[in-house]
């Protein structure tokens, strides 16, 4: 049986959550391997989102925002692109390979690139082959993605 | 002269055909004549410049008080004290008609002169006669140098070899193409051609030179004339500058520049427009090749009662035009540079052909891809039009030309099309073709759209926040759309689209009060450790340093919620709500279950 990656995608809400929305009410066909999680910029992306979503089991993570020069937030794009690079080295670090992570610019209007760019990364990653942890590697990624959580000290009433 | 007359003020009493008349001191007795509305005729005489009488027509008999009698010319002579002029007694008619008989002998072609001869009483022109058509009056000469500042013709030659021109007789670059001196020129004879490799609009062809001082359109608001440097005289080389002294309310300043405003508004209606594609691209339609060849906008402006015909159809050498070729779909429709349907096209192709079949009676072709004729009472003109015996051909154009094949294709733009109806290329010879262009966003919509930061699409118009629910409204708040900025469509439509956008903009002023995003970021301060991190990642400097506290703080007011500050906290205590660190873990575990 063919190896279906699960790809998990951040998509700002203002250009790429609309131009995959584009992209489903023009009936475009695009690899169904994508989950797509809704934030309402590619600034809000911490790194530790997409080191939990590999630690999840994620084959790949997309994020994608708006041009630069066009974001909703004016530069909330930019910072997406600095995290992106940070995280480009930090990966291998994990022993995952930098290219089972990408940043994408795709407009509103852009609803077959999305389609195009989701193919594309779907295969990429597919021939990567699946997420090959050592579960003490595993268990140590989860306990620094973990790490706001169980430093919070209880009883704040707000849960982060 | 009226500078000299503001100087001295005093008036001189002086009788005109037996008619007293006072005139300001300094005044020629042409002045006085034309006071007393006594037609003196004149050639080289214009108010413009300084009199010159070199054509003599304006020769008058003048009696002094002590009896003695002179001709004079009347375009320089000054008024003086008790003089009796003569302007039109038998001994003044003999010397014109002896003046016009010598020019109409050098010039036996010019209307001017005949009308001049006739009214005279010349019978036959006893001269050896020439076929010149300029009387060497100069005026031209005189205006170019005197109103427009430049040098750009004078004499040349002497004696018999006198005549008007350009330095070296070639196209001079002193020629600022105003048209002053075809304007003055009492013969007609110099004219405003295309000059070699200048590039001319239909406009200044075919309706002659545009003003320089003109009102936009009629219905424009404000409805007030402005100068059009590029053409006024004087913003080219300092010169004339008449209208500033002929406006009696000092209300021309050519010192007035564009400025810029800042006005501080809470609400925004781009209605930026569309422009149209240039269809000199495609080559093979000849336009800005061939003369005939105008786009629907031009026709328009030929076609308007206020445009330079007054309505009439015209072809660029004043002809009525016999047939007619309306191009649908020119750069829209088309995979090389529109794909999109410019959607008003096809009616007012329909109406275009209505009108001239109206006032021409000319054949009328359409040449169409499909009619689409949506809206209410559209189909039923369309409908109409079959039965009005205008022809409708189903086709791209291949090409417009003008190389003829048969005789009933000389002189003509011949329109090659596939009329797929019939399954046949057919060859239509047309004498205008009207081509119409795409409707097409503005080059600079994507600048625009990242100043008010909403979004355009793929064909350059604006695209609004959702296109049932919200179809003015764009994903920023407070700026709306309205028109062809946001796609192509026509004028009810765009009314109805600019009342939605204004009463949309009304709503939130009644309302006194604005909604502000409910998904803002909060820190919380008493774990908030004062590094600062945050504050300078905010573009909308929401995020400020609480001294006192030691710790940073979010307004409420000025935060969009983009959470880029909760992305970057280090101690993880900022909260983007409704997107938590929280949530999207949950939601990560959840979709990878």
């Amino acid at each position: 049986m063919r190896f279906e990656p699960k790809i998990v995608g951040f998509l700002c809400n203002w250009c790429s959550y609309t131009g995959a929305d584009l992209a489903g009410t023009a009936r475009i066909k695009y690899a169904p391997n994508i989950r797509s999680i809704r934030v309402m910029c590619s600034g809000r992306v911490d790194p530790a989102f997409v080191v939990k979503a590999f630690a999840e089991g994620a084959d790949g993570v997309l994020i994608a925002g708006c041009h630069p020069g066009d974001c909703h937030y004016q530069e909330g794009n930019y910072k997406a692109l600095r995290r992106y690079l940070l995280l480009k080295r930090i990966l291998p670090e994990y022993g995952i390979e930098p290219e089972r992570l990408r940043l994408e610019w795709i407009a509103a209007s852009e609803g077959e690139r999305f389609a195009q760019v989701v193919n594309e990364f779907t295969e990429q990653v597919r021939k990567l082959g699946p997420m090959n942890f050592k579960d003490s590697l595993f268990e140590s990624m989860k306990n620094d993605v973990m790490i706001h959580e169980e430093h919070a000290p209880q009883g704040t009433g707000e849960q982060r | 002269m009226t500078d000299s007359t503001e100087k001295s003020g005093g008036l001189i009493r002086l009788q005109v055909d037996g008619r007293a008349v006072s005139v300001p001191d300094g005044s020629t007795i042409l002045d006085a004549a034309r006071i007393l509305g006594i037609r003196i005729p004149t050639l080289c005489f214009s108010p413009l410049i300084e009199p010159y009488a070199a054509c003599r027509i304006c020769s008058v008999e003048v009696e002094f008080a002590n009896g003695k009698k002179r001709i004079v010319t009347a375009c320089n002579y000054p008024v003086w004290e008790g003089i009796k002029v003569h302007s039109d007694n038998e001994k003044v008619r003999r010397i014109r008609r002896m003046i016009v008989e010598m020019l109409l002998a050098r010039c036996s072609n010019v209307g001017v002169l005949k009308d001049l001869a006739a009214e005279y009483g010349l019978e036959e022109v006893r001269l050896e006669k020439q076929e010149e058509e300029c009387i060497l009056c100069g005026l031209c000469v005189r205006v170019c140098a005197e109103v427009v500042g430049k040098a750009a013709i004078s004499f040349a030659g002497r004696g018999l070899g006198r005549r008007i021109a350009t330095p070296y007789d070639r196209q001079t670059e002193d020629c600022i193409a105003c048209g002053a001196c075809a304007l003055v020129c009492p013969t007609g004879v110099i004219r405003v051609e295309d000059m070699e490799g200048r590039a001319v609009a239909h406009e200044e062809l075919a309706l002659g030179p545009a003003k320089a001082i003109t009102v936009p359109f009629l219905q424009a608001v404000p409805n007030v004339p402005y100068i059009r440097t590029e053409r006024c005289i004087h913003f080219q080389t300092d010169g004339c500058g008449h209208c500033a002294e002929i406006c009696e309310r000092d209300a021309i300043d050519y010192g007035m520049k564009d400025e810029e405003f800042e006005v501080d508004v809470g609400n925004i209606i781009l209605a930026t427009g569309f422009d149209l594609f240039d269809p000199s691209v495609m080559q093979q339609y000849g336009y800005g090749r061939f003369q005939n060849v105008v786009t629907s906008l031009e026709f328009e402006h030929l076609n308007s009662a206020s445009g330079p015909t007054g309505g009439r159809i015209l072809l660029a050498n004043g002809d009525t035009p016999s047939v007619v070729g309306i191009v649908h779909c020119i750069g829209s429709r088309d995979q090389r540079y529109h794909e999109h349907c410019s959607k008003v096209c096809c009616m007012y192709a329909l109406k275009y052909a209505h009108l001239i079949k109206e006032k021409t009676k000319a054949e009328v072709y359409n040449f169409y891809i499909d009619m689409r004729c949506t809206g209410k009472g559209y189909e039923e003109f369309y409908d109409r039009l079959l039965g009005e015996d205008v022809r409708f051909v189903r086709g791209k154009v291949g090409e417009i030309s003008r190389l003829p094949v048969s005789a009933g294709e000389e002189g003509k733009l011949i329109v090659r099309v596939e009329d797929t109806l019939v399954g046949i290329v057919r060859r239509i010879p047309v004498d205008m073709v009207i081509l119409c262009p795409a409707m097409k966003a503005h080059p600079d919509a994507k600048d625009v759209s990242r100043v008010f930061s909403c979004s355009v699409g793929k064909d350059g118009f604006f695209i609004e926040k959702h296109p049932k629910l919200a179809p003015v409204s764009t994903t920023s708040e407070g700026v709306f759309i309205a028109g062809a900025c946001q796609g192509p469509k026509d004028i009810p439509e765009t009314v109805a689209q600019g009342a939605a956008a204004a009463a949309e903009v009304l709503s939130l002023i009644d309302r006194k009060e604005i909604e502000i995003e409910a998904a803002t970021a909060v820190i919380d301060e008493e774990r908030c450790s004062g590094c600062r991190i945050c504050n300078a990642l905010c573009s909308f400097g929401a995020i400020t340093f609480d001294e006192s506290k030691g710790v940073s703080v979010i307004n409420a007011a000025l935060c969009k919620g983009c959470g880029t500050c909760a992305a970057a906290c280090p101690q993880g205590v900022i909260k983007a709500r409704h997107f938590t660190d929280r949530q999207i873990n949950s939601e990560i575990e959840g979709i990878l279950r």
